[in-house]
């Protein structure tokens, strides 16, 4: 299939559809309203369906239903609407259901910006809502990446029954790049689930649930997602290394949008004279930290950038240990930096 | 390859789509290419611009602080990113909307009248394929041949527009060409 030049937004829209999933459920809100508007006309043609709720608190209440009914489905939201849902999340995430949020994130805090930002780290990878749990969070660079790992979101929803997050932001998600949809599943085709509430004929009742009030099974079901996740931890991280070679100056930790900025300033900085390289962790949940440290050690100088005061380098900071300087570049409230900025800042670090 | 290129106008001038175009013709180039609006708040009778990046690489920032090119439909547009414009850069300007000359004089500068050579291909809303003319005259992106044939493909829906686009984006390219 040729490339087709499409907006993040859309591009993630037909990946889900290419990924077998059939529902959407949602409520409005700018920088990813191209999702749901390209859901609500695609998804009537090829027999899905396509529901407005009346809240993102009742969109994430309808996926924990189509999920727990064994459907593929999924949601696209911004930063506020996701806070909206965080409770379904949590329930979601307790009675193990594979439900995709897709999250293009805003500024901060409370109704904040419509421009790119990285605010919602925290919130999407050290749980969100209440309760012990953990989300998978995988961040795309460009559309196609977008796409891609929507594709892969559904794939892992099933695979560890869980929720997984695809974070981008309003860069990612209103930009036009070529894309190429790989693959493309027929719902048909999909392995059933057999622990879904399907409709108890012949066997005994599937019981979709998250309220455990006996503590032993409830410390039982939490030990059991624990070892979920410790599986997840194993077999899931994904990162990118650009540009890592022996002996470099400056070593740029970033996702998603920054990403590919500090790619056009690692180019720039080799012009100069300086060996850059970029760790660009692809899971955020997992986080890539074995990775990252080994890639580390053939830097002088680690310098995070986020559009956001400083999240991800925690995480950066934490597999690093307290002895290796890591130096921080944000921008913040929807300003996004120029690859001359990091430029500059890589520079600095150096004198 | 690696060009960077502004286009801006009034909001309802048709310079996202003329990116779009811009955006498919670096693709059907071989190119790695991004499209990216500013879509901040923004306002009614604001401006209203894209940055389109063409790259034999793939692209990393989508934006751009010093394009290549700039496509300025209104005088805002060309008050707004004149001076960011890299040496030796190319500028086309709307002269139907802009009453001054540009001030650099280290990119090379095309004046069209888009305004007034749409209205005399037909329609006066083709102002911005006057404009891409121009700019694909005034660059040697490619040629002529293949933004028509995009433009085709584009409209396939619209077939009774398509004359008098490939019209006003031929008088823009034969002005920039100086023919």
């Amino acid at each position: 299939m040729a490339k087709k030049l499409m907006k993040g937004c859309e591009a993630i829209g037909e990946a889900a559809i290419k990924a077998g999933c059939r529902l959407f459920f949602g409520y409005p809100i700018t920088p990813q309203n191209e999702i749901p508007e390209y859901m609500s006309a695609r998804l009537p043609q090829v027999g899905g369906v396509y529901v407005q709720a009346e809240s993102e608190v009742s969109a994430s209440n309808m996926l924990y239903g189509a999920a727990g009914a064994g459907c593929r489905c999924f949601t696209s939201s911004s930063s506020p609407g996701i806070s909206l849902m965080q409770e379904g999340i949590s329930y979601i995430a307790g009675a193990e259901l594979p439900v995709v949020f897709i999250n293009i994130m805003r500024g901060g805090p409370g109704l904040g910006g419509i421009l790119p930002s990285q605010s919602d780290y925290f919130q999407a990878t050290k749980g969100g809502g209440h309760g012990d749990y953990r989300c998978l969070v995988l961040a795309p660079s460009t559309v196609q990446e977008a796409a891609d790992l929507v594709q892969l979101a559904f794939d892992l929803a099933d695979k560890y029954r869980n929720p997984v997050y695809v974070l981008g932001d309003g860069l990612i998600g209103q930009m036009m790049e070529p894309v190429e949809f790989k693959r493309t599943v027929n719902p048909e085709d999909l392995p059933e689930k057999t622990w879904a509430s399907t409709g108890a004929k012949g066997r005994k009742p599937n019981i979709i649930n998250s309220l455990y009030l006996d503590p032993e099974d409830l410390e039982k079901h939490n030990w059991k997602l624990k070892k979920k996740y410790e599986e997840m931890e194993k077999n899931e991280k994904r990162w990118e290394e650009f540009n890592i070679e022996e002996n470099l100056d400056v070593l740029f930790v970033a996702y998603g949008t920054v990403a590919r900025i500090a790619k056009t300033a690692i180019e720039d900085l080799r012009s100069k004279g300086v060996t850059a390289g970029l760790f660009r962790p692809i899971t955020l949940y997992p986080f890539p930290g074995e990775a990252l440290y080994s890639v580390a050690q053939k830097s002088k100088k680690v310098l995070v950038s986020e559009l956001s005061t400083g999240q991800m380098i925690e995480d950066v900071r934490y597999h690093l240990g307290k002895d290796r300087e890591v130096a921080f570049y944000g921008r913040v409230g929807g300003m996004v930096m120029t690859p001359e900025e990091l430029v500059d800042e890589a520079l600095k670090l150096l004198k | 390859m690696y060009k960077e290129i502004i286009l801006a106008g009034f909001g309802g001038q048709g310079v996202l789509l003329i990116g779009k175009l811009l955006a498919k013709l670096g693709l059907e180039m071989g190119n790695e290419v991004t499209w990216m609006p500013a879509y901040g708040p923004e306002m009614r009778g604001g401006t209203c611009n894209c940055t389109v990046v063409i790259s034999d690489k793939p692209v990393g920032s989508p934006m751009s602080k010093h394009p290549h090119g700039l496509i300025a439909l209104n005088l805002p547009s060309l008050d707004k990113f004149e001076d960011f414009v890299r040496k030796d850069g190319v500028i086309v300007i709307n002269t139907s909307l802009i009453n001054r000359k540009v001030k650099r004089n280290d990119v090379k500068v095309v004046e069209v009248p888009a305004n007034e050579i749409a209205i005399e291909c037909g329609s006066a809303k083709a102002g911005n394929m006057v404009a891409l003319g121009a700019f694909i005259g005034a660059t040697g992106l490619s040629d002529l041949e293949m933004v028509k044939e995009i433009l085709s493909k584009s409209l396939a829906s619209k077939p009774q527009l398509i004359e008098v686009n490939h019209k006003a984006l031929t008088r823009g390219y034969e002005l920039a060409k100086g023919v």
